[in-house]
């Protein structure tokens, strides 16, 4: 039921919204949250509910997060749990990881994921492999989260998409939230698993506003890890997106509908895990499917997915798998060849234009 | 406790009541005798940035007969190993640890259960100071489920972490960042114990070390860290690849020893005075000068980068067994017999280890 008061406020979709969910109110206006305020809620509540989580980073603390995340924390819940580190990666990821060996829930913030490849080999090595070396005597509850993808104008080195790299580990889970709910119910799952959880977020959904349920207020509240959101039902062709690509599908969707294509969009919400059933589930009723991501295209999300597409519903395919991916080649500066660089909306609706044989 | 009394006497006569008296049973078995001896390290303590603790060791009967035997074990279980590789029943990677006994044995000597420990890849002696058995050593070795990692692992990844041992990591230089994140647990924790994160004079130079070095200083963590100076990393000696192998002054601002890692007393000694120290002052770090008589692993001889004599020289002069083994004999703890006697019971523990570790199926 809330689901569908949501769906109707997020998408702007023309659907009718029944009048007997619209007069029932817990307060005057759905509630609103921005991703930011979200992830800063989830973090607090978690602080709150369990002492042996804190949270380690640069800028963490005094600054009050690079990106605010953090904002507020420090003063909470003190300089034990909120630890400014030095810019030192691989150092302070590897003390996250051993202080979740004994047993501690750490939150390792990366500035941006960029700065994780100084130390991935923690991430991969340290954390994720450990449960299965150890036969189970150790358990890693950590989670490496920060801004994951390209920002704007930050340039090749601080604008890499990692959701391919992390995803392609067994022993990690990979989460990529897109609306506040997302950051929310995906972070409080994450803070309170008991394996390494990559926790992809994105710097430019930071400030966007989302509403939210009551249900997704609740200090309980948690989305399940693997699950992905069906974002809009349609029946043409799925578009597969994660992230901040979820909202540009949901825009190529509503302008697709103007031209008579009803497109589904799935919400990953989970690298890995990935929600192989769902995105098949789709495929089979739409037979025809476009990915789209924002990172590198060899070796991609997309790529995973149209593999998994083939191994299992190959025979409902009307038509080849369409991949939108980033540009083949490090991000470019200027402002027009970084538009170039990344997926847009119009690329989304050529895509399907195209699954569908209609001309672009 | 008669027998130390009677030391003041005549050899001779000491002998003759030493017959009379295990006769009649008056002595006090050294398995259990806690009577304490002073026993002076090899050498004195080198320090920086702080004050060398005393050379005289406090130690009993009943530490001298346990280090002896359980150094003899690993020996036995390491050489035992090399069989069982040289036989194809161990694959792929196995760094063995004989020569360097004496670290495992006298860090486990001076600490509890508590503290924490974490090494690299060559860790079957320290898994089995922390308690580990031998049947769940050549298990994992062998690739079968009675191993400690259910076969899963190998030779680089035993674990015990009911013992606080964590690992068993592959990674050079991975096991000391890690290491200092365990004393930040357990500061964080309150537990009044500390970790020893154990590396090697190749690992010595990785900057992870120095990242988290400082930020071990910064909040003031119980973090050990423990350089194994066997003075090879692989086929490179200390001198080509650190510019200063003097790895306990390479902390900087943090304090640090340097102590005879083939003298089991002088490791208790010094890992005694270093979790105090850390207790209070937060990290500090302990080189240890040691010595591997095998190769860097399996596959590496070991006598291309070093000479054969050097090899003897060391386990002529200096293996820490024969070490143990002088001091018991000398302070009459022990016939010589009494000690092959333990050798051959140890050599038999280690091959009915090994036969029932082959009982099981493959993983």
């Amino acid at each position: 039921m809330l689901a569908i008061i949501r769906q109707t406020v997020s998408n702007g979709a023309s659907r009718n919204r029944p009048a007997f969910y619209a007069s029932r109110s817990y307060s005057a206006a759905v509630k609103e949250m921005t991703v930011r305020e979200a992830l800063n809620s989830a973090l607090d509540e978690e602080m709150s509910a369990d002492p042996k989580v804190f949270l380690i980073g640069e800028e963490v603390g005094e600054y009050q997060g690079a990106y605010k995340i953090s904002k507020g924390l420090l003063e909470k819940y003190g300089l034990e749990r909120v630890r400014d580190t030095p810019i030192t990666e691989a150092g302070f990821a590897g003390i996250g990881v051993g202080a979740a060996y004994y047993g501690l829930r750490p939150v390792v913030e990366f500035m941006t994921f960029n700065f994780s490849m100084q130390a991935i080999d923690h991430i991969i090595n340290s954390a994720a492999k450990s449960n299965y070396m150890s036969a189970g005597q150790l358990s890693v509850p950590i989670v490496f989260r920060g801004p994951n993808g390209a920002a704007a104008g930050v340039g090749a080195q601080h604008s890499q998409c990692y959701a391919s790299w992390y995803g392609s580990c067994p022993g990690l889970k990979v989460l990529v939230p897109y609306s506040s709910e997302d950051a929310r119910g995906l972070l409080k799952a994450a803070i309170r698993d008991p394996d390494p959880v990559v926790f992809l977020e994105n710097e430019l959904l930071y400030g966007e506003s989302f509403p939210v349920s009551e249900e997704a207020l609740d200090s309980e509240f948690c989305l399940p890890i693997g699950k992905a959101k069906i974002e809009r039902e349609g029946k043409d062709v799925t578009i597969i997106a994660f992230s901040k690509m979820v909202g540009y599908a949901l825009k190529a969707a509503d302008m697709l509908a103007k031209e008579a294509i009803s497109v589904e969009v799935i919400n990953l919400r989970s690298i890995r895990p990935l929600d192989r059933a769902t995105i098949n589930a789709s495929v089979r009723k739409t037979n025809r499917l476009v990915t789209v991501e924002e990172g590198f295209p060899q070796n991609g999300v997309g790529a995973e997915i149209c593999a998994s597409v083939v191994e299992e519903s190959f025979g409902f395919l009307d038509a080849p798998v369409e991949r939108i991916a980033a540009a083949d080649v490090p991000m470019p500066y200027a402002a027009n060849l970084e538009r170039m660089a990344v997926p847009q909306v119009e690329d989304m609706v050529r895509a399907a234009k195209r699954t569908c044989y209609r001309s672009v | 406790m008669a027998l130390s009394r009677l030391n003041c006497f005549s050899s001779r006569s000491a002998n003759l009541l030493k017959t009379l008296s295990s006769a009649i049973s008056l002595r006090r078995p050294i398995s259990t005798d806690t009577t304490p001896i002073i026993v002076e390290t090899s050498v004195p303590f080198t320090s920086h940035q702080c004050e060398a603790p005393s050379r005289s060791v406090e130690t009993n009967p009943k530490e001298l007969l346990t280090f002896f035997r359980d150094m003899a074990l690993m020996r036995r279980m390491e050489i035992a190993a090399d069989s069982l590789y040289k036989a194809k029943l161990i694959r792929g990677f196995c760094h063995l640890y004989d020569g360097q006994e004496a670290v495992a044995v006298g860090m486990e000597a001076a600490i509890t259960k508590k503290d924490c420990i974490i090494t690299a890849y060559r860790d079957h002696c320290t898994f089995v100071a922390r308690g580990g058995t031998l049947l769940e050593v050549f298990a994992e070795l062998m690739g079968r489920q009675a191993g400690c990692s259910r076969g899963k692992g190998g030779s680089m990844h035993f674990y015990k972490k009911d013992s606080n041992f964590y690992g068993g990591h592959g990674i050079v230089g991975a096991q000391v960042p890690l290491g200092c994140g365990l004393a930040f647990a357990q500061k964080y924790s309150k537990d009044e114990n500390v970790s020893f994160a154990l590396y090697g004079d190749g690992a010595a130079n990785q900057g992870q070390l120095f990242e988290a070095l400082n930020i071990s200083a910064l909040w003031d963590l119980p973090a050990i860290l423990v350089c194994e100076n066997n003075h090879y990393g692989m086929g490179t000696a200390e001198w080509r690849a650190a510019k200063s192998p003097a790895y306990y002054k390479r902390g900087d601002y943090v304090p640090g020893l340097k102590v005879d890692g083939m003298d089991a007393l002088a490791v208790k000694q010094a890992c005694k005075f270093a979790k105090e120290h850390a207790l209070k002052n937060g990290p500090i770090i302990l080189e240890m000068d040691t010595y591997r008589y095998h190769g860097h692993s399996m596959s590496d001889p070991g006598s291309t980068y070093r000479t054969r004599d050097e090899i003897s020289g060391v386990r002529q002069e200096r293996d820490p067994i024969e070490r143990i083994r002088k001091l018991i004999l000398s302070h009459d703890l022990a016939t010589e017999k009494d000690l092959k006697d333990i050798e051959k019971e140890v050599r038999k523990e280690v091959d009915d280890a090994i036969a029932q570790a082959k009982l099981f199926v493959d993983t």
